[in-house]
């Protein structure tokens, strides 16, 4: 019984008007006629009374071209409702690619709108976090459209309810329907920016103090990163006025780099360790270093590479959640 | 609430000319001084919107609105009246402009601006104010349009604007025949509501209906079931007038409404009047009216009062016999047609007497008169000389030219001074037949005054001076009657065969339009819908039938507009088909998979032919989401999916 009414309530329009979807929708979303509403924006309701205004001083001044103006601008609007509805029905909504972003930033969820209908649609706005995107599909196309959200934390973000709307062809009406489409973007902490250098390579074929007392071989020289230690600075180029270069020993491509949640300080909270790993990870990765990366729970073996980098970001990402 | 961003140039530019084509039809009817106003104002818009300048403070819009207001107060006396009012929209209309910041002001203004598209409907329901109206309210809509899709194209958004129209027009039809009409007003109009019509008045003096007869307006139109009466027997007959005061001729005491009392001979003549509104009680019947109009009477002078002033254009059946002797011998009636101003006039009285003494009968003595006018040089024109204070005596002995008030003022006093009872009947006489549609055109320029005399016997008997003096006058209409310099409307003369005929196809269809259109009046509409089979079209059936008519036609409308799309497109094809491929080999496309993803994952499946997969996909995601329209890249799709071996 409980199931029925609920079937009932869910399919009806009434109940989708106030609720929406309440989960995201997999696949592609198609706009079907049961989902798209339609009111009058508040210039319609002043055309309403306008129409009224007229239908009166037609019928005062026994106007017959008056009635026929009034019929003929209110006739107008029944008919616009029927084209501001199909500027918007039936409209084929695909999910499609999120890049990856840091916390802070701004994640674009990129949808494709697919047009099989025979007239094309204008005007069509994608409205998320009170920031709207226009599009505009025509007839036997698509379009794709970028809508922005901004990625407050770490984890997965989803666009949650998006408002699709349009007031074309007059501004009088407004068709609009509520989508969710099962996508999500994975946010990643956002690197701190303290100053603090990384920590000193561990393990692996030799320490990395070893390898600044000069045993191992001079590799060549790169421009200066911040985090370098000063003892690596090519002092006589800057003497030289050459600019801050960094001297670089063949050894340090072999060291192996522990980025270690346990050793950093005891009193960091959690998202603040996350966000210096993170920092610590594009930093290593820039340097081309080997490194690792232990959490509690998770532990990446050295490695380097970019599909190493994008596991250690989203193992901090996700950690914990 | 959507935002309000900047208004285009080109959008502002498009506003500007549809609320010109609403305003232009009143610009002569407005004072000079606010189309001043509102022109300097549309001329600083349009500076200050191609310099993208901002608009001018609150404060002073609010100095424009208050001088505007005393401005039209002092020019109308009233700010309530219709024009007033409509000099107040136009002086809100211009000064909103200042005050549009964005679309959601400029809509506003277009909503003010349909409102004013009706106020033009007040003064003029003619087809080609009809035709400018339609167009002002297509380019408003295609402003509407311009608002609510700015990126597009003015053309292709007046294509909209089109459309939408053209799509409303049957649902419009349906509303304007099956709407329940009320006779309006409802409630008191306005005092200027019916300034400015034309027609005969309800005094005589010399001078007015020659004024009259320079109008070219149409007065009534007629209809006859048959063969209408020759030109001669034309007399439209309207007011009565009994009391001369020495100038001005009025009707004098109110006549008691009475019943039509005459006896007739010959046959009939039915006919159909439609007649323009005059904003007077009177109807004009072909002389003598045999049946009453409903909701009128008739005088004991046998003129038609209509209950209400004829306000709109009103049709009615009549049936006339020209063949007629009055019965009526009231002995106030008879007193009252001798009735002459104390003084004044004396070389007429004399002449009168003169003949009354040395003439045996009535008839005599009218016959004497007629004889006198035919013969003593009398001159019939449209601009008679002025006349003092002795009118008569300075017409008969002095001037000798006049129009036809003229001579049916001196006729009836002569009469009078004669001892004969008689009075002054004006109307209309003559009467053009439209050979396009067989309608009788009766117009100003036919305005009439004639005499009737009440001889022993045989009643009150019709004389027209007027012919007596210029025959042409009732044979052949006032054109031909009068020289030919004087100020006729240009038409009347006209011989230009061309010209005529496409005036009487205009009037044929301004007749058919007034009929068709603009009478359709609840009356109408009951016969209306009567001939179309609704029993008892009251209107709750009325109202009934429009809901589901508009009902139907928005439900047929909607399945057209809502039709799917035949055959998909090519590129689209070709998807298919290459997905259908993969999915055969077992590596379907999932419902929620994007084309991206798709070809991702199938090229990650089918190394061997990954650079083709990813190839298809490319052009397919270009096609189909890019703005090109490639037709080469088209090609390369099809062949590569042909080709794909998997």
């Amino acid at each position: 019984m409980n199931a029925i009414l609920q079937g009932i309530l869910q399919r009806s329009q009434f109940y989708n008007a106030f609720f929406g979807p309440r989960v995201p929708e997999p696949g592609p979303i198609y706009l079907q006629q049961r989902r798209v509403y339609i009111l009058p924006t508040r210039p319609g309701l002043a055309f309403c009374l306008a129409l009224l205004v007229m239908l009166v001083g037609s019928i005062n001044y026994n106007l017959s071209l008056g009635y026929i103006l009034t019929f003929l601008l209110a006739s107008m609007g029944m008919v616009a409702i029927l084209h501001t509805f199909r500027n918007l029905v039936h409209l084929h909504i695909l999910p499609g690619r999120v890049e990856p972003v840091f916390a802070g930033e701004v994640a674009w969820f990129e949808l494709f709108v697919e047009n099989h209908s025979a007239y094309d649609r204008c005007s069509i706005s994608f409205s998320h976090q009170g920031r709207a995107t226009p599009c505009d599909v025509a007839s036997a196309r698509g379009a794709t459209v970028s809508i922005p959200a901004t990625a407050l934390k770490r984890g997965w973000l989803a666009p949650g309810r998006i408002t699709v709307d349009t007031r074309f062809p007059i501004g009088l009406l407004r068709a609009w329907s509520y989508i969710q489409p099962d996508m999500r973007c994975l946010v990643y902490p956002k690197p701190d920016d303290a100053l603090l250098p990384l920590p000193e390579p561990t393990g692996g074929t030799g320490a990395r103090r070893a390898a600044a007392g000069g045993s191992d071989d001079f590799a060549g020289l790169r421009a200066y990163q911040s985090g370098d230690s000063p003892r690596h600075i090519h002092w006589k180029a800057v003497a030289r006025g050459q600019g801050l270069q960094t001297k670089v020993f063949g050894g340090q491509a072999n060291a192996e780099l522990w980025l270690d949640w346990n050793l950093l300080p005891a009193g960091m909270g959690v998202e603040e360790r996350l966000s210096r790993l993170t920092r610590w990870v594009l930093q290593a990765d820039r340097e081309g270093l080997r490194y690792g990366l232990r959490l509690p729970g998770v532990v990446l073996q050295p490695d380097t590479g970019e599909a190493h980098r994008l596991a250690c970001l989203r193992e901090l990402a996700l950690h914990g959640l | 609430m959507a935002s309000n961003p900047a208004i285009q140039f080109r959008h502002l530019l498009w506003l500007l000319a549809s609320l010109a084509l609403v305003v232009a039809p009143h610009t002569p009817r407005l004072p000079w001084w606010l189309n001043l106003i509102a022109l300097m104002l549309i001329i600083w818009r349009i500076y200050l919107g191609w310099n993208e300048l901002a608009l001018p403070r609150k404060w002073l819009l609010v100095f424009f609105v208050f001088g505007g207001l005393f401005g039209v107060y002092f020019t109308y006396r009233t700010i309530f009246g219709r024009d007033s009012g409509v000099a107040l929209l136009v002086l809100f209309l211009s000064l909103k402009l200042l005050e549009m910041h964005g679309p959601r002001d400029a809509v506003v203004l277009i909503l003010l601006s349909y409102f004013l598209a009706l106020t033009n409907f007040f003064y003029s329901q003619t087809i080609p104010t009809a035709g400018l109206m339609l167009a002002a309210v297509l380019f408003n809509t295609a402003s509407l349009v311009n608002f609510a899709a700015s990126a597009r194209a003015l053309r292709a958004n007046l294509a909209t604007a089109a459309v939408l129209l053209a799509q409303a027009v049957p649902v419009m039809l349906i509303l304007f025949f099956l709407f329940p009409r009320v006779q309006g007003p409802l409630w008191g109009l306005p005092q200027d509501a019916y300034s400015g019509v034309t027609g005969l008045s309800d005094s005589m003096s010399p001078g007015l209906i020659s004024r009259l007869s320079q109008s070219d307006a149409i007065a009534f139109r007629v209809k006859f079931e048959k063969t209408p009466p020759p030109r001669p027997q034309l007399y439209w007959r309207g007011p009565v007038f009994w009391r001369f005061d020495g100038r001005t001729w009025r009707p004098g005491d109110i006549r008691p409404f009475g019943q039509l009392k005459f006896e007739a001979s010959g046959a009939p003549y039915d006919y159909e009047v439609t007649l323009e509104p005059h904003n007077h009680n009177w109807l004009f019947a072909l002389e003598l009216a045999s049946k009453v109009p409903p909701n009128a009477n008739v005088t004991r002078d046998y003129l038609l009062i209509a209950r209400a002033a004829v306000r709109n254009r009103v049709r009615y059946d009549m049936r006339s016999y020209t063949n007629f002797t009055t019965r009526d011998d009231d002995a106030s009636d008879l007193k009252a047609g001798l009735q002459l101003p104390r003084g004044g006039n004396p070389r007429a009285r004399q002449l009168a007497q003169d003949w009354a003494a040395s003439l045996g009968t009535d008839s005599a003595i009218v016959q004497r008169a007629l004889t006198y006018f035919r013969d003593e040089g009398f001159v019939y024109t449209l601009e008679p000389p002025l006349l003092g204070r002795d009118s008569v005596d300075e017409f008969l002995f002095g001037s000798r030219s006049g129009f036809c008030e003229h001579y049916a003022s001196s006729f009836v006093f002569l009469m009078r001074a004669a001892g004969l009872p008689a009075r002054v009947v004006t109307g209309y006489q003559g009467g053009d037949i439209n050979p396009v549609d067989q309608y009788m055109i009766v117009r100003q320029s036919d305005a009439h005054a004639w005499a009737e005399v009440w001889l022993n016997g045989r009643g009150w008997v019709r004389f027209d001076p007027t012919a007596a003096a210029s025959p042409v006058r009732v044979e052949a209409g006032v054109a031909a009657a009068v020289p030919a310099t004087d100020p006729l409307p240009l038409m009347a003369r006209t011989s230009l065969i061309w010209l005529r005929e496409l005036r009487y196809n205009w009037d044929a269809l301004a007749n058919k339009w007034n009929q068709l259109v603009l009478g359709y009046s609840p009356e109408r509409q009951r016969e209306f819908l009567t001939s179309f089979g609704m029993n008892e079209p009251s209107w709750e059936n009325m109202a009934l039938t429009l809901f589901w008519g508009v009902l139907g036609l928005l439900a047929l409308l909607t399945a057209w507009l809502l039709r799917r799309m035949r055959a998909s497109d090519p590129v689209q094809r070709a998807w298919l088909r290459f997905c259908a491929k993969l999915g055969r080999k077992g590596s379907p496309r999932s419902p929620h998979e994007g084309p991206a993803d798709f070809v991702t994952r199938a090229a990650a499946r089918y190394p061997l032919q990954a650079a083709r997969i990813r190839a298809i996909g490319e052009r397919y995601i270009a096609l189909r989401y890019g703005e090109l329209n490639d037709a080469r890249m088209l090609a390369e799709l099809r062949v590569l999916v042909r080709e794909l071996r998997v």
